[in-house]
């Protein structure tokens, strides 16, 4: 018995019409490919011919002159006379501060909102589900402005809100107290860093061998000398001191402490209320997602409730959570940019001024567009390899 | 053989157990079950009634018992007097033609609030299932011509106004649903774009979509102020809310094809060689076959972004367009009322408000009836 090969049809001669898919197809890239070739260098020409006229030269070369813009909040040390380079990182500094934060406290308030919409409690449930509702429904814009104004209509320094002793609320923003971290502290927090990374290993490799022999190892010594012992001891060792600086007022302004000026603090809590909202949602819908038979299942099966949400139920909900989860983290980061609208100078209000400076147009929107793009796709890297982490495993 | 052994006797049939005994009456079951449920569930009850009551007293002292309503003219003393204790309700009577409409001129006003009427008229009959044919596209290009008439006038005896005095209202719906009526098309075409088997096209679709989608509309904005004159030929100059429509487009047009493109994946394969087989071609195939049922399964995601959408058009005041954001901030201005932003601020976020939480009701009413149909 001979096998015969399934044998692949001729290909078909190519006929130079439009009814032949393969040359209709080749027809159609070629013209939208050309079409966009031409509506580029149609304006890249004109921009070419209008820099030209109006004298401004392109490039990135203003990067390295003297800025002169103040920047008032800034956490890395910057003055006037820095190059534009240096008010560009500052700027994204800013960014990512105030969407690092953000995310962290929107995650946090969206989760506990999104559980309080499912609580048996009636009046819990009501009051979240109007929190979704009214933040939601307004432009970012709007409350943004809204925060600001009421911020702006705190009283003076000097009749500052006390709700707790060292905290202070006026309209020079919240005054919170503050650890001064020198040297030594920094190599404490180094210890707790490596303590934790050491000990997560560790403790994978006690749940491996677990899986091995069934027998428990416990992992709380290792918790206790890793997390706990180290760090004290490094700083006892290094003298480390950790007295907490309470802010002062003095004349018309605070000393010490660590100040949250009005505008970041504004934008801080827009961001944060209405990014949450979201959140919200995500966790409700994503909590329902889970069939009431798991975790009745699990009941069944005698696991403690506690147990229950953390291995049965949320693993689950993570699933359909996370992916919509990156996308509110992308739009809180992109909505930072609301910050030049109330003064608070992040990327984009500085690539503002510096475009009203110099008029390097192209060249201020290119770096935005840069920044923004980079960020995005570091969370978009970073959630995508979470959500392949927690992804389902099938055998 | 012997008969099947032991079969099971009928038991003696059980009557129903009674119910429950409710303890006290209807009001009482229900908030034992639902506020007093267990000892935490009453705490947090009581806490939250407590901070409920808290708010509500200093809204209504502020707000309602405390509020200043009406002043003469410009005299606002007796509101400043107040200042911190009660509201100005005051600015909202005095500033309200403003608000809504800008520096459209004074006596002609009546054309914007026609306009914002035909809008809200328009949207209501899209959004009922019935209109849904094709004579609702007509419907959609006859209104929006008849807006754009109106507007600018120029004929049968209306004043020609110029887009830089149109304002308010008028000018956040023109934003929004202009940028929706051409963003929706274009958003077809690149999802389209996206999911064909040219290489050329589709690089360029994904290109266009990510490009816009990673980067914050602001930016768009400020690329549609200040780099878009830059790009034009000498002597051409573009008007600047229309450049700002233009950058709205081109946003609305990328995450609208991201909506449409979940869609056409939902679109089962048989449906498209069914098509084939028919003989149709591409576009034949797309429109009649495919488009219709991928639209249908992502319209609750689709007004979801309407709302989106609709909430960003407030972004062009930072590029100084009379929108209906822009029309409030300058409103308080004026000396006068300088310090009343609050008041003015919760009658813009009313209207805003109302209008996005009737398409959100909407889209959970269309969710519903889909999972019961």
């Amino acid at each position: 018995m001979t096998t015969s090969t399934p044998k692949r049809p001729p290909a078909r001669p190519w006929r130079l019409s439009l009814s032949d898919p393969r040359v209709a197809g080749l027809f159609w890239q070629i013209l939208v490919v050309a079409i966009a070739v031409a509506i580029v260098a149609f304006l890249w020409s004109n921009a070419i011919h209008n820099l030209s006229v109006r004298r401004i030269s392109t490039g990135f070369a203003f990067l390295g002159r003297e800025a002169g813009m103040p920047i008032a909040d800034s956490w890395i040390d910057y003055t006037p006379k820095d190059t534009y380079l240096r008010a560009f990182i500052v700027g994204v500094v800013n960014t990512l501060r105030v969407a690092v934060i953000g995310i962290v406290l929107a995650t946090v308030i969206g989760t506990l909102v999104g559980i309080a919409r499912l609580s048996s409690n009636w009046l819990l449930a009501r009051l979240a589900a109007v929190y979704v509702e009214v933040l939601r429904d307004l432009p970012l814009l709007l409350q943004l402005l809204f925060w600001y104004v009421l911020m702006q209509g705190l009283p003076a320094a000097r009749q500052a809100f006390k709700p707790v002793e060292g905290v202070y609320l006026s309209n020079r923003g919240l005054i919170l107290p503050s650890v001064p971290l020198h040297e030594a502290n920094w190599w404490t927090i180094l210890a707790l860093v490596a303590g934790l990374i050491v000990f997560t290993f560790l403790r994978r490799r006690l749940i491996a061998q677990q899986m091995l022999d069934g027998r428990a190892r416990p992992a709380w010594p290792y918790a206790l000398g890793l997390v706990v012992a180290l760090p004290v001891l490094v700083s006892f060792l290094s003298g480390a001191s950790w007295s907490i600086t309470l802010p002062e007022l003095r004349g018309f302004n605070f000393v010490g402490g660590l100040t949250l000026a009005p505008e970041y603090f504004a934008l801080l809590i827009a961001l944060v209320t209405y990014t949450s909202a979201f959140i919200a949602e995500i966790v409700r819908s994503g909590i329902q997602a889970v069939p009431r038979g798991q975790s009745e299942a699990a009941k069944a099966l005698g696991l403690k409730r506690g147990f229950v949400l953390q291995h049965i139920v949320l693993p689950q909900a993570l699933r359909v959570i996370i992916p919509p989860m990156t996308s509110q983290y992308l739009n809180l980061t992109k909505n930072s940019s609301l910050a030049v609208a109330v003064g608070y100078q992040d990327i984009v209000s500085i690539a503002n001024t510096t475009l009203n400076q110099t008029g390097q147009a192209i060249e201020s929107i290119a770096l935005i567009m840069m920044v923004f793009l980079t960020i995005s796709l570091g969370i978009s890297l970073f959630m995508n390899w979470y959500n392949a982490r927690i992804a389902l495993v099938e055998r | 053989m012997s008969s099947v052994a032991h079969v099971p006797q009928d038991p003696l049939p059980i009557g129903p157990r009674p119910a429950p005994r409710a303890l006290g009456g209807h009001l009482t079951a229900w908030l034992r079950a639902n506020l007093f449920a267990s000892i935490p569930s009453s705490i947090m009850t009581l806490l939250l009634l407590f901070v409920l009551g808290k708010a509500c007293i200093a809204f209504w002292q502020w707000g309602i018992a405390n509020a200043v309503w009406i002043v003469s003219g410009n005299d606002t003393a007796a509101c400043r007097a107040l200042r911190g204790v009660g509201a100005c309700w005051a600015v909202v009577p005095e500033k309200y033609r403003f608000i809504l409409f800008g520096t459209y001129p004074f006596d002609e006003q009546w054309r914007p609030a026609l306009a914002v009427l035909i809008f809200i008229a328009l949207f209501v009959v899209s959004s009922r299932r019935s209109f849904w044919r094709k004579e609702l596209f007509l419907l959609w290009a006859a209104a929006l011509i008849v807006i754009g008439c109106l507007m600018w006038g120029g004929f049968l005896g209306l004043s020609f106004v110029t887009q830089d005095r149109w304002g308010g209202l008028p000018v956040t719906l023109i934003l929004a649903t202009f940028g929706l009526a051409f963003g929706f098309p274009l958003g077809i075409l690149v999802a389209l774009g996206r999911r064909s088997k040219l290489p050329a096209i589709r690089s360029l679709c994904v290109l266009y979509v990510e490009l816009i989608r990673g980067v914050p509309l602001i930016s768009l904005l400020f690329m549609a102020s200040v780099m878009f004159p830059l790009f034009m030929p000498d002597g051409v100059n573009i008007d600047k809310l229309l450049r700002a429509q233009i950058a709205f487009i081109l946003y609305a047009g990328a995450y609208l094809a991201e909506v449409v493109r979940g869609g056409l994946q939902a679109v089962s394969r048989g449906q498209y060689e069914a098509a084939d087989a028919l003989g149709l071609s591409y576009w034949e195939k797309h429109a009649l076959i495919v488009l219709p049922q991928a639209i249908r399964h992502v319209i609750p995601p689709l007004v979801n972004t309407f709302i989106a959408f609709f909430k960003d058009t407030s972004l062009v005041l930072i590029i100084g367009i009379f929108d209906l954001l822009t029309t409030a901030k300058t409103a308080i201005v004026d000396p006068a009322w300088q310090s009343f932003s609050v008041e003015v601020y919760l009658f813009v976020g009313v209207i805003y408000f109302v209008f996005c939480f009737a398409m959100s009701r909407y889209s959970r009413s269309l969710e519903a009836q889909r999972t019961q149909g």
